[in-house]
């Protein structure tokens, strides 16, 4: 879209612009725009005090408090983070937590990296990227459900595949070693496809005239792969994984669909704990202590992950 | 590029172009589309199929007695008595208010928050005042502080609004901005050339009017593909309005799923039911991707990243 188009069309000859330009800039004097800054900035800065910041301090502090809902938040100190850490309820939900992003993002990231390339190298057709994205238009409800079918034991057609093959039918989201596998399979489902269109945004900065020479030079794909597409994509593929990692460490939706945190809080991930903690228990403050936790362990994970990828820096300058 | 690049090497008397590699590349690339569109032609296959039907035959390809029986149970249009027949649960589900509440909120959260994101990252952008990148960077931290964590305060806050089990306290945590929108959005109005700015100035506009005008006009590729996906997060949210609602007057679609899940005989599911609420519930994202997904596709390469 042209300015010409969307502004009102100019009537100034060319030379007028020259004779008009000093007025301009005698109106935008050091720090001119703030009050009209102000007004525009209102509005988000008002969402971002009252719906982030203060939460999240609130948040903190409620974790130092006993509280109900009912009753006012009585201050009880460390008493909290002391439960906390004899909980093995909470460990059980941080090991299974674990046990799932390791599962979901290591499987999810090889997934995306494979079909970015081959979207890249195959084909560059916007049919096959729109349905790779289709999953991620189902919400992770309806992606559970769907799933929860599919693979149930007596009438899924996974298990009547697996059946038909003459194998045994496995209990999927019934059984204990099953299920956490299980879940993280069904959101790489659902989330795939996004993770690999972003890396394919990556991927479509790599100049194709490097692919070009490495041809001329009797490179196969294979080597392309290693020597070209990985070390350009690094600072990509780090900042994706980053995300992927902090957005699959809140899994709860599909969870709470499919196996509620069953067999024997086998899938009780913390997300779940939490919430049942705080409204099925009414515990507040030990549900607030509990995402202090996970707030911590987040931040350390992106700090760490930056540091260890070197996300902000580039191959490619 | 790639198909230039593609015909120069087929001219070339290099014969391994149609080679091992490829096919196999191909037969992966076949098999992922086919994982990722199955499942949804199972849900329809399921959908138009009887419950006694799909016990019979649950490995059948095609719709088992093809019935809408499933659509109407979800749509609430049979009777108690007859949806137990069926093989469903005799609880009443309102699905159009379903619906209703799922636009009203997503309309409201998407059409607020790209509105008012815009405003700020506009500001962020293209205008001077003091402390300007001292606020950014708060802002952009906010983008570490996981949704998880907000949510527990936010309820409380909520709840001391009076606004539990209201749609407008569904929608307004996210209604005003959200850290992404603003850095997204920002990082557009960067990019545009500063004379495009300067030649509106000296036609008298004033800045409020160039916003309008002129950027945001220019921006509605980004807006639109934001206003898309900002859309499809908030009609698949489930744990806020979880927690927000209680009732049919606020209760969105996903949560109203996940109960009629729960509601379902835990012998003998309702499976026809479930995956016909289950398509009802998807179906409205499926199409507005359809609308939009070209542009989506093309320009996801912005988000995200940097």
């Amino acid at each position: 879209m042209t300015v010409a188009s969307s502004s009102p069309p100019s009537r100034l000859p060319l030379g007028a612009a020259e004779a008009v330009a000093p007025v301009k800039k005698a109106k935008s004097r050091p720090g001119g725009d703030g009050a009209l800054a102000a007004l525009f900035i209102a509005p988000a800065m008002l969402g971002f005090l009252v719906f982030l910041l203060w939460p999240t301090l609130r948040g903190i502090w409620l974790s130092f408090t006993d509280f109900n809902l009912l009753t006012p938040a009585e201050w009880v100190g460390l008493d909290n983070y002391v439960r906390m850490v004899n909980d093995p309820i909470f460990w059980n939900s941080l090991w299974v937590t674990v046990e799932y992003v390791v599962l979901n993002i290591g499987v999810q990231t090889v997934a995306a990296l494979a079909i970015a390339v081959l979207l890249q190298r195959l084909t560059q057709s916007s049919v096959l990227r729109g349905i790779v994205l289709a999953p991620y238009l189902m919400s992770n409800v309806v992606a559970g459900i769907v799933w929860l079918w599919i693979l149930d034991t007596q009438l899924g057609i996974g298990n009547e595949i697996i059946a038909g093959l003459g194998a045994d039918r496995i209990p999927f989201l019934a059984d204990e070693t099953w299920a956490i596998p299980t879940i993280a399979m069904i959101n790489v489902w659902r989330h795939v496809g996004y993770t690999a269109l972003l890396l394919f945004a990556g991927l479509m900065a790599i100049p194709n005239d490097m692919y070009e020479a490495a041809k001329v030079d009797g490179a196969g794909e294979w080597r392309m792969f290693w020597r070209i597409t990985m070390p350009l994509l690094r600072p990509v593929l780090a900042v994706v994984l980053i995300m992927t990692v902090i957005g699959s460490f809140q899994v709860f939706d599909t969870v709470a669909v499919t196996t509620d945190g069953g067999p024997a809080n086998a899938t009780n991930v913390l997300q779940l704990y939490i919430y049942d903690s705080a409204f099925g228990r009414f515990q507040f403050g030990y549900a607030s202590a509990m995402s202090v936790a996970l707030l911590v362990v987040l931040s350390a994970i992106t700090i760490l992950q930056y540091r260890l990828t070197r996300a902000g820096q580039t191959d490619l300058g | 590029m790639a198909a230039v690049a593609e015909t120069t090497t087929t001219v070339r008397p290099e014969r391994r172009r149609p080679s091992f590699g490829r096919v196999v590349a191909w037969t992966v690339m076949i098999a992922i589309v086919l994982i990722t569109l199955v499942p949804f032609y199972w849900i329809l296959r399921t959908a138009l199929s009887s419950n006694p039907g799909l016990n019979a035959q649950p490995a059948d390809p095609l719709p088992v007695d093809l019935t809408l029986g499933g659509f109407e149970r979800a749509l609430g249009l049979q009777s108690a008595e007859e949806a137990v027949a069926q093989g469903g649960a005799g609880g009443g589900l309102k699905f159009w208010r379903y619906l209703l509440n799922s636009v009203l909120v997503s309309t409201l959260i998407t059409a607020c928050q790209i509105f008012f994101s815009a405003m700020a990252a506009y500001a962020f952008a293209r205008l001077r005042w003091r402390g300007r990148d001292t606020v950014f960077a708060l802002f952009l931290a906010g983008l570490m502080v996981p949704t998880i964590f907000t949510l527990l305060p936010n309820f409380v806050l909520i709840k001391e609004l009076g606004l539990v089990d209201n749609l407008l306290g569904i929608a307004l945590p996210t209604m005003f901005m959200t850290p992404f929108a603003v850095f997204f959005l920002r990082q557009f109005f960067m990019n545009i050339p500063k004379e495009v700015e300067e030649a509106a100035l000296l036609d008298g506009a004033g800045k409020v009017r160039i916003f309008f005008r002129v950027l945001l006009p220019m921006a509605s590729t980004p807006v639109m593909t934001l206003a898309v996906l900002t859309y499809i997060t908030s009609w698949n949210d489930y744990f806020w309005p979880l927690m927000v609602s209680y009732s049919d007057s606020s209760r969105v679609l996903t949560v109203a799923l996940a109960i009629f899940r729960a509601q379902t005989p835990q012998s003998g599911i309702d499976w026809s039911g479930l995956m016909a609420a289950t398509l009802i519930a998807a179906l409205p994202m499926i199409v507005l991707f359809g609308f939009f997904a070209r542009r989506i596709v093309s320009s996801i390469s912005f988000t995200g990243l940097k």
